[in-house]
């Protein structure tokens, strides 16, 4: 009987979840539209495309490559907030990806392991996946809140990788560098890494029964477990693959400028991350995910920075974030919106007051 | 006996002092010049500006929020400081009272908005951070120098007792630490932000003034982020748009290894100065011993996982603990608050 009720509702609740998702991804998609809109009306040539020496160039493919490693992020990302968790050691882990790939492939005479550059990312992979299991070891086994426990490799991380390489930068070499740095294809490496890997995530979760688990977990993780869910389980491999998420997105930052950096690689990239994720819909507390949602909030935030490079210092563009993130937020919030409809109300617009009474009922 | 046994809430704080008082020997005894007084008051002036942002950060998470603008309010309030000083020729004096104000401005922003909109703090400070990060560049993209004999006293300026000298900074720190303990355990205000750090809901209904005091208490986070601000400029008379990157997580880690819990309601402003304190020796023993910095990241990262470590373990030992939520049952009733 139970058992039925649960297949039931596991049947359903995709769906659901799906058509409620739909509706939230209308505010990030008519956004991203909107400035998209902006661009092409104010900058000259932002949509036009074309094949220079075999290569495709342009704003939107820049867009689509210097996005990639805050959209890998927020693959990562989106199943971490969707368990109501929260991982602050993506930037970190950047960083360390970069450097031990750096470190793996230097010679022996600098102190490095004289590998190869293919062994060398393959390591600095398999380290993010090992700073995933660390983390994802602290919030499920020992039960300490995420903030914290990601918060322990968001500053010993850095450090980690200080001490691998120093705090110069690092020049990167070697053909499998070049071939994600600038390769000789028509299309660039790191949005075709990104995509696979959304891909993926994506069957992952929605074509298997795992995205509902992470939601059900999200919502109470104490009910889940009574259902059956292997609460800790899940955790655990969502912050590993978190954790491999933020080290494809350092190895394919790195190799965008060709050089590992200890304190520059992945600096602030959690916070926008996180802030794609929420912009695409999923909320903070949890129960509830969309990875188009995410993808879409990356591009926003990237074609947001692309487009302010135009106008604005690249520092300065941190007070339009500030901005977006705050318009976001009350976006989103329920509170907002009940008081701006209440205002609009005792200003005396009709209609809204309809609003308002139906609101209030 | 039973005055001797260590209260559970208690254990957090004495493991802190422990580790303090360990690390302080254990330093001295492996480089003998750190016990003089000299090394003693360099480690309070020097970790002045970081005690103080920490003790307004504790009040922000023990009301069960957090706030991670501290570091770019603090270097907005040095480049703010500067440029005032520097292009408008205010008088220094003048100059750090509009940078309280600004630093307060802030924090108000940051608690407006999470109170009256019920907006995640993490984010709000988020996009706080974002803005006096930004605010520092559009005043200037480089660094900016503030040459006024002001600033040279203001460095030289301090209490001298024999060989040693207590600079301003750790005079300063001082008094704010005696006044925070005072306003956590003594006043009001204090009880209120413990009683709703550990359960807002419930302290909203025994009618405590939960929306005035969150606000208040991210003013005061503000405030004293600004403070640090200016109590660095008498080391570094500059502003500079990239200073303190990323060190709101050195004030994070401060408060949590002085034992505050960060889901809030649990916690003690004496252990956020020894917090700082540890900070402070760990700090020394590496530049001592010429060792790497980065080590300084690693130890604190290992440090911060161990207290939290601990601090989870001994909230699943409590015999009422509810499940999932760290440390929530510790609420100090509003009777007795706080007797340590």
């Amino acid at each position: 009987m139970s058992e039925q009720n649960t297949l039931e509702y596991a049947a359903t609740a995709p769906a659901f979840g799906r058509l409620h998702l739909w509706g939230k991804l209308l505010w990030p998609a008519l956004a991203l539209a909107i400035l998209l809109a902006i661009d092409g009306i104010c900058i000259r040539g932002f949509f036009s495309v074309s094949i220079v020496q075999g290569r495709l160039t342009g704003t939107l493919v820049d867009i689509f490559r210097y996005g990639a490693p805050v959209t890998v992020l927020s693959v990562g990302m989106t199943f971490v907030l969707a368990t109501g968790g929260v991982d602050l050691s993506v930037g970190a882990i950047m960083a360390l990806a970069g450097a031990i790939a750096a470190k793996a492939a230097m010679p022996a005479s600098l102190n490095g392991m004289g590998m190869s550059p293919g062994a060398g990312i393959a390591i600095a992979l398999l380290v993010s996946v090992l700073a995933g299991m660390w983390n994802g070891m602290s919030v499920a086994w020992l039960g300490m809140q995420p903030i914290v426990a990601t918060l322990v490799l968001m500053v010993a991380g850095r450090g980690i990788a200080r001490l691998c390489i120093g705090a110069a930068n690092v020049p990167l070499s070697g053909t499998i560098w070049t071939a994600l740095h600038n390769p000789h294809l028509t299309l660039p490496t790191a949005p075709i890494i990104v995509l696979v890997v959304a891909i993926i995530a994506g069957l992952l979760t929605r074509a298997t029964s795992i995205g509902l688990f992470i939601e059900a977990l999200g919502g109470n993780p104490v009910a889940s477990r009574y259902a059956g869910v292997r609460v800790g389980l899940i955790t655990f491999m969502v912050y590993v693959f978190c954790g491999l998420c933020a080290g494809i997105a350092g190895i394919i930052s790195s190799a965008d400028v060709m050089i590992a950096n200890a304190s520059s690689t992945g600096m602030y990239m959690e916070l926008d991350a996180i802030l794609a994720v929420v912009i695409g819909g999923t909320a903070l507390t949890g129960g509830r995910f969309s990875l188009i949602g995410s993808l879409i909030g990356a591009l926003l935030i990237q074609t947001l920075q692309t487009t302010l490079i135009y106008k604005v210092p690249i520092q300065q563009t941190l007070v339009i974030k500030a901005i977006v993130v705050l318009a976001v937020c009350l976006l989103q919030s329920a509170e907002f919106r009940r008081k701006s409809v209440a205002v609009c109300a005792r200003i005396g617009l009709s209609r809204t007051r309809k609003a308002a009474a139906q609101v209030a009922s | 006996m039973k005055k001797l046994r260590l209260d559970q809430r208690h254990v957090p704080l004495a493991a802190t002092l422990v580790v303090c008082v360990l690390l302080y020997v254990l330093t001295g005894f492996q480089y003998p010049s750190f016990f003089s007084p000299l090394v003693l008051a360099d480690l309070f002036s020097d970790n002045a500006r970081l005690g103080i942002a920490a003790l307004g950060s504790t009040f922000v998470i023990l009301s069960g929020g957090i706030d991670l603008s501290v570091a770019s309010v603090m270097a907005l309030a040095t480049m703010f400081m500067a440029a005032a000083v520097e292009r408008f020729h205010l008088h220094p004096a003048i100059a750090i009272v509009f940078t309280l104000l600004v630093g307060s401005g802030v924090g108000y922003l940051n608690g407006a908005l999470i109170h009256f909109f019920d907006l995640p703090p993490f984010l709000v400070t988020l996009a706080t951070l974002f803005l006096a990060r930004g605010c520092c560049f559009l005043i200037s993209m480089s660094p900016v120098a503030a040459e006024s004999p002001f600033f040279q006293s203001f460095g030289e300026a301090g209490l001298h007792l024999g060989t040693i000298t207590l600079h301003l900074g750790t005079i300063v720190f001082a008094g704010v630490a005696i006044a925070c303990i005072y306003a956590a355990h003594f006043t009001r205000f204090g009880r209120t932000v413990y009683a709703m750090g550990g359960n807002e809901q419930a302290a909203r209904l025994m009618g405590l003034p939960v929306g005035k005091t969150k606000i208040l208490v991210y003013v005061f986070g503000g405030l004293t982020a600004a403070l640090a601000g200016i109590m660095a400029m008498a080391n570094i008379p500059s502003g500079d748009p990239l200073n303190y990157l990323g060190q709101e997580l050195d004030v994070i880690a401060a408060v949590v290894i002085g034992g505050t819990v960060l889901t809030g309601g649990v916690g003690y402003l004496a252990g956020t100065v020894l917090g700082v304190l540890i900070l402070g020796i760990m700090q020394d023993f590496i530049t001592f011993g010429n060792r790497d910095a980065a080590w300084t990241q690693i130890t604190t990262g290992l440090l911060l996982f161990v207290f939290v470590a601990m601090q989870t373990i001994l909230s699943r030992w409590k015999p009422r603990a509810r499940n999932s939520i760290v440390g929530r049952p510790l609420l100090p009733s509003p009777g007795t608050p706080g007797e340590g």
